[in-house]
């Protein structure tokens, strides 16, 4: 489904990432975990289309076909859904009518129909119930004053609607109270099919603990510098990350 | 008046044109008009009345037109006001629109007032059942039929001494909307004011409103201007409203003239104890518009709300003037004006609010943003606040900005292409102006029309 090679991104010429290689297939569940700052959010951002960032070497394909030559949108309507790790406030457009215009341009792109506003209504308010948030939620403008798990939550609601076959949650557990983590993860669970992928970029073992990966990598200064089972989540929780880097830097070292 | 008329009137001014300033062409020529004017009155022109007309046309020729070295007038020059010679007219024209031409505009309320080029259309209006005592007529009728109320009201709330455009809406004051609603009465649908330009002449047009509200009355008006040409005209509209104790009125406007159109407009407001005045003021048209409200808070416990949304495309220039004078303690006024501007437009906000030695605990707030959606549009921003008294609450705030990256990413990234992005962050932005009409009907036509309007501006 998706396959990164040798991924090297760059803002105003500091590389942010500096190869990458990674490949999900149809299917499975990935977390990414890594140091603040190693570039987690750059990679998810770049998968979906900021075009903040230079890429300046590799390639990436998605479904066979080169997704850095796509417009977000053209990516979202194809497939590809970011939980964001800060969910952006948009004053003004109502939750509601914001996933209303996001489902029917997908759609569209689908060669679908436009859901009416009963389908539409119909559609969300079960969604709703997949991440337990009120009714409200519709009406209020999507992100503003909603709090910091609440923005989470709402992204995951998004997802539910939106039903994307590859999608990467940015740091979606952090904010969420220990029950919210466990609704939230069991919609993600819900969400989760044969033929789609989850990539989940995380800083605790404890989601990992509800939503099961089957690879755990480990992004260090821009690059994956180890990729294993769940257990290196385990690992990680134990004993952080300088042993990475030193394996990493033994491995690099000229002998 | 026939148009053979007006062109020889305007043929002997351009004759006369040798030797002649620019203050004295223009002079000539309304002169002259308004001598036809005087002769279309038949007689009337030795009422009390015409009296101020005559005084307001001698004080508009001592004026003139402002040029931009008038502080009033420094980011908006009316020259192409000034050099054009517009007509007046003085009846209807042989043409009118049809009732279902007119029929958006009525708003859904049963209470519809048609003036074309300025001039009352009976059989286009309509006027729904009203409670005893309330008068809703035009202002010629009104000139004969409630003559104590003009002669109370008329010309008492917008002086012309110093604004030579009030001047000459003032000088050519025929027709227009009158309104009076009596003590403790609440008029229960809004009444919708329409006032469409027609024909292809450079038609000079003045409406002339007098509203007027007795203690605890209560309504609603819908102010439009539209066309159905797109002709060079000149819209000069003043306004007078007079609001008793405890009255409420909300005063919306809908500024859709052709664009090619010369639009200066003056709302004057005074208000009584404890009374209540919302101005939503929409600028969508005209080449040069200049819109000017003016709220006069003389007595304790007012409150005034004055709220405005210019969206400019092309080389438009939007200019909107407001005055909050606080004369008495204890009241509130709030300012929301946002511009939405693309293209070369140009966008001018000035917000006066003078809070005299008297009115002490004046809670005055100001807020004006713009949203620049090309490089090329500008906004010239200006809060102008003068404060005499010491325990007051003033505040003013003024942002410009593009469309936020981050929002448009977002939206993006979830299936929404960048042009609809732009389009909903856009109407996002001017959604609170929007949302504070509280006519169900004009929201619903000013979503349509802004969402057009913006689009219109994106393909040219
Ligand atoms: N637009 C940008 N401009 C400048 N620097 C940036 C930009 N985006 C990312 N960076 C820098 O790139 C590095 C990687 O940032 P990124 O957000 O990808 O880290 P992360 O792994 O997601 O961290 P965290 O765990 O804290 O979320 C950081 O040093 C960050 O400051
Ligand atoms: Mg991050």
């Amino acid at each position: 489904m998706l396959e990164i090679r040798n991924l090297h991104a760059s803002v105003n010429g500091n590389e942010i990432l500096s190869g990458v290689d990674l490949t999900v297939r149809a299917g499975e569940i990935h977390a990414i975990m890594g140091p603040n700052g190693s570039g987690k959010s750059t990679l998810a951002q770049v998968l979906a289309g900021r075009d903040a960032y230079e890429i300046t070497e590799g390639e990436v394909l998605y479904e066979g076909k080169n997704l850095l030559e796509m417009d977000p949108e053209e990516r979202a309507r194809e497939g590809v859904f970011l939980a964001f790790q800060y969910p952006v406030e948009i004053p003004g457009v109502s939750n509601s009518y914001f996933l209303k215009s996001a489902l029917n341009a997908i759609r569209k792109h689908r060669g679908l129909e436009d859901l009416d506003a009963i389908e539409f209504l119909q559609l969300v308010k079960q969604r709703l119930k997949l991440v337990d948030m009120d009714e409200s939620f519709l009406q209020r403008p999507v992100n503003e004053g909603f709090s910091g798990g609440e923005k989470k939550r709402n992204e995951i609601f998004h997802m539910a609607v939106l039903e994307p076959k590859l999608a990467i949650l940015d740091e979606t557990d952090s904010g969420l109270d220990i029950d919210a983590l466990r609704i939230v993860a069991d919609g993600v669970n819900k969400l989760h099919r044969k033929d789609n992928a989850i990539v989940i970029v995380t800083h605790y073992q404890r989601l990992l603990n509800y939503i099961v990966p089957d690879f755990v990598h480990v992004l260090v200064d821009g690059r994956i510098m180890k990729s294993g089972s769940k257990e290196l989540a385990l690992q990680l929780e134990e004993k952080g990350y300088d042993w990475i880097k030193a394996e990493a830097e033994k491995s690099l070292t000229p002998a | 008046m026939d148009q053979g008329g007006s062109r020889k009137i305007f043929d002997a001014c351009v004759r006369k044109e040798v030797g002649m300033s620019h203050q004295q062409k223009t002079n000539v020529w309304y002169q002259s008009s308004f001598e036809l004017f005087e002769k279309s009155l038949n007689g009337e022109a030795t009422t009390p009345l015409h009296a101020i007309r005559r005084g307001a046309l001698e004080r508009f020729h001592a004026l003139g037109f402002p040029t931009t070295k008038n502080e009033e007038w420094r980011f908006t020059n009316v020259a192409p006001i000034a050099k054009a010679a517009f007509t007046p007219t003085f009846g209807l024209p042989g043409h009118i629109p049809s009732a279902k031409e007119i029929e958006r505009f009525s708003f859904g309320t049963p209470h519809r007032l048609v003036f074309v080029n300025g001039h009352f259309a009976k059989d286009l209006s309509t006027v729904g059942k009203l409670s005893a005592g309330v008068a809703l007529t035009n202002l010629a009728t009104a000139f004969k039929q409630h003559r104590d109320l003009v002669d109370a009201h008329f010309s008492k709330y917008a002086p012309f001494d110093e604004n030579p455009f009030v001047a000459l809406n003032t000088a050519f004051a025929q027709d227009g909307a009158f309104i009076y609603v009596p003590e403790g009465c609440q008029v229960d649908d809004a009444i919708s004011l329409v006032f469409v330009a027609v024909g292809s002449e450079p038609f000079y047009i003045p409406p002339r409103n007098l509203i007027v509200l007795e203690e605890r009355a209560q309504l609603q008006i819908v102010e439009s201007f539209v066309t159905t040409t797109n002709a060079s005209y000149f819209t000069n509209v003043v306004s007078e409203i007079s609001l008793g104790r405890d009255a409420v009125l909300e005063h919306d406007k809908l500024q859709h003239e052709s664009l090619q159109a010369f639009h200066i407009a003056a709302i004057h407001v005074r208000q009584k104890e404890r009374s209540n005045f919302t101005s939503n003021s929409i600028a969508l048209g005209g080449s040069l518009v200049r819109n000017n409200v003016t709220t006069v808070l003389g007595a304790e416990w007012c409150e005034a709300t004055l709220n405005g949304l210019s969206v400019g495309t092309g080389t438009q220039l939007i200019d909107n003037h407001t005055t909050i004078d606080h004369a008495k303690p204890n009241c509130a006024s709030h300012e929301l004006y946002k511009a939405i501007l693309d293209g070369k437009s140009r966008g001018v906000f000035n917000g006066k609010i003078f809070v005299r030695t008297d009115a002490q605990k004046t809670d005055a707030k100001q807020t004006n943003m713009t949203l620049l959606l090309s490089d090329d549009a500008t906004i010239d921003t200006k809060p102008q606040l003068e404060i005499f008294a010491d325990d007051v609450k003033c505040t003013h705030g003024a942002t410009v900005g593009q469309l936020d990256e981050n929002q448009v990413f977002y939206l993006r990234s979830r299936g929404i292409d960048e042009k609809l992005a732009a389009d909903i962050l856009t109407f996002a932005f001017a959604s609170d102006v929007v949302n504070r009409v509280h006519v169900p009907a004009l929201r619903e036509q000013l979503e349509f029309l802004v969402h057009a309007k913006l689009n219109e501006g994106r393909k040219s």
